[in-house]
């Protein structure tokens, strides 16, 4: 996968969560990307930097724009330094948290997207890679 | 060879860049600024090392004044590459500034190593006020960047009230139009103002429309579903409008239901629904 260009966005205050999601939608909206595609990764990005936000203590975002053979696309990386989670696959069940909120962005968020990869240690931190295709 | 003896910055720089980055890298380590908890000596060292080489590209060039110049726009690009890494990790202004700022000191002590008839007084009296002046500049930087937050600050705060108003549509019937983003101190006040219009009109139905809110996801589910209870248990009932048909696809896929909630594509659909509910009629006028 070729990566055309990249921008780092740092997650440390709600607002960041925000501008995040709107610069995706941007270079969505630039690229000509159809709004349901806008809509769900946009959502998708929502959900994971917030979580990055509110359980990994802030953390940087990542936006790229992706190419695979003649498959253009956009990958977001959102990445965090905190706990980390313990069990993966129960944070990916829907309704389960450990916070305040619905438990359903983790699992919501994988079925938005065309792929989804998570990467979690406890006490390293989580890396959550999404990318939606045009 | 004339033109690189005339000019001793450029002749310091390409010739003594091991020496320069040595004590550049002492001063940045011994500084109070540094922050080894964002960033590792190795990195450090890597960037000094970097820009010494592209200064002195740009030097060897004879333009040692502009920076603004067409030779210079190597080291203008490494620069804005590194302020923004900076600011991701977290850096503040000064802090960032600081950073070529310490180069001044090795810089010059060079300089006056290649000059020893140098008068020593003159010279520390000459470096004291230089990093006086300095300081002061990054005071001002400091402050006018606190300054400037709060400002942005304030018009955050001066938008969140303008941006959520109630409007009474019909005797009974309450319509709140939600723009933009819904977050935790934004529900606060919408509620807060919902709750208030119910009691003050005694409405019966509170008509929520959801037309410019950009995108639905878990967080702002959450916060109209509480906004919604809140209203109920006001005894007014709620209506949730302007789901959009993306909004609607996002929130299957999340998994998100508004099960008790209900909910039409329009606020026209939610007005012709609440006007149904109390029992009204909109009917044309039959004239000639």
């Amino acid at each position: 996968m070729k990566v055309l260009s990249h921008e780092t966005l740092p997650l440390r205050q709600p607002e960041d969560v925000v501008l995040v999601r709107n610069k995706v939608r941007n270079w969505m909206q630039e690229e000509g990307y159809r709004l349901i595609a806008q809509t769900r990764l946009a959502t998708a990005v929502s959900e994971l930097a917030r979580n990055a936000l509110d359980y990994g203590g802030g953390g940087v975002a990542r936006l790229e724009k992706v190419q695979n053979g003649s498959r253009e696309g956009i990958r977001v990386v959102i990445e965090d330094r905190g706990p980390g989670i313990a069990d993966v696959e129960q944070a990916m069940r829907d309704g389960y948290t450990t916070g305040s909120g619905m438990g359903l962005g983790l699992g919501g968020a994988r079925r938005l997207v065309d792929e989804f990869e998570i990467w979690s240690q406890p006490g390293q931190g989580t890396r959550v890679t999404i990318v939606q295709w045009r | 060879m004339t033109s690189e003896q005339a000019n001793p910055i450029a002749q310091v720089l390409r010739e003594h860049p091991q020496d320069l980055l040595e004590q550049w890298i002492q001063v940045q380590m011994d500084a109070p600024w540094v922050r080894l908890d964002l960033i590792g000596e190795a990195e450090i060292r890597a960037q000094s090392a970097e820009l010494i080489e592209l200064l002195g590209a740009a030097c060897q060039s004879g333009n040692v004044s502009d920076i603004q110049a067409d030779e210079w726009g190597r080291v203008r690009d490494f620069l804005r590459e590194l302020s923004r890494s900076r600011a991701t990790l977290g850096f503040s202004p000064t802090e960032t500034a600081q950073f070529v700022l310490s180069f001044k000191m090795p810089l010059i002590n060079m300089l006056r190593q290649a000059s020893p008839s140098l008068d020593m007084q003159v010279w520390q009296t000459m470096w004291q006020a230089s990093v006086l002046v300095d300081d002061l500049a990054l005071y001002l930087l400091d402050v006018y960047m606190t300054s400037r937050e709060q400002v942005i600050k304030r018009q955050q705060m001066e938008l969140m009230e303008l941006s959520t108003p109630v409007v009474q549509v019909w005797e009974g019937i309450l319509v709140l139009p939600i723009i933009g983003t819904l977050d935790t101190a934004r529900t606060q006040v919408v509620m807060e103002n919902l709750l208030q219009a119910i009691v003050e009109t005694a409405s019966d139905i509170a008509i929520i429309d959801i037309t410019g809110v950009p995108m639905v996801d878990t967080s702002v589910a959450q916060h109209l579903i509480k906004t919604v209870t809140a209203a109920r248990l006001m005894g007014a009932r709620c209506i949730v409008s302007g789901i959009r048909p993306q909004i609607a696809q996002t929130m299957v896929n999340l998994g998100v239901t508004f099960a008790d909630i209900t909910t039409r594509a329009s606020l026209a659909d939610a007005l012709a629904y609440a006007f149904a509910q109390l029992n009204m009629r909109v009917t044309r006028n039959e004239s000639s």
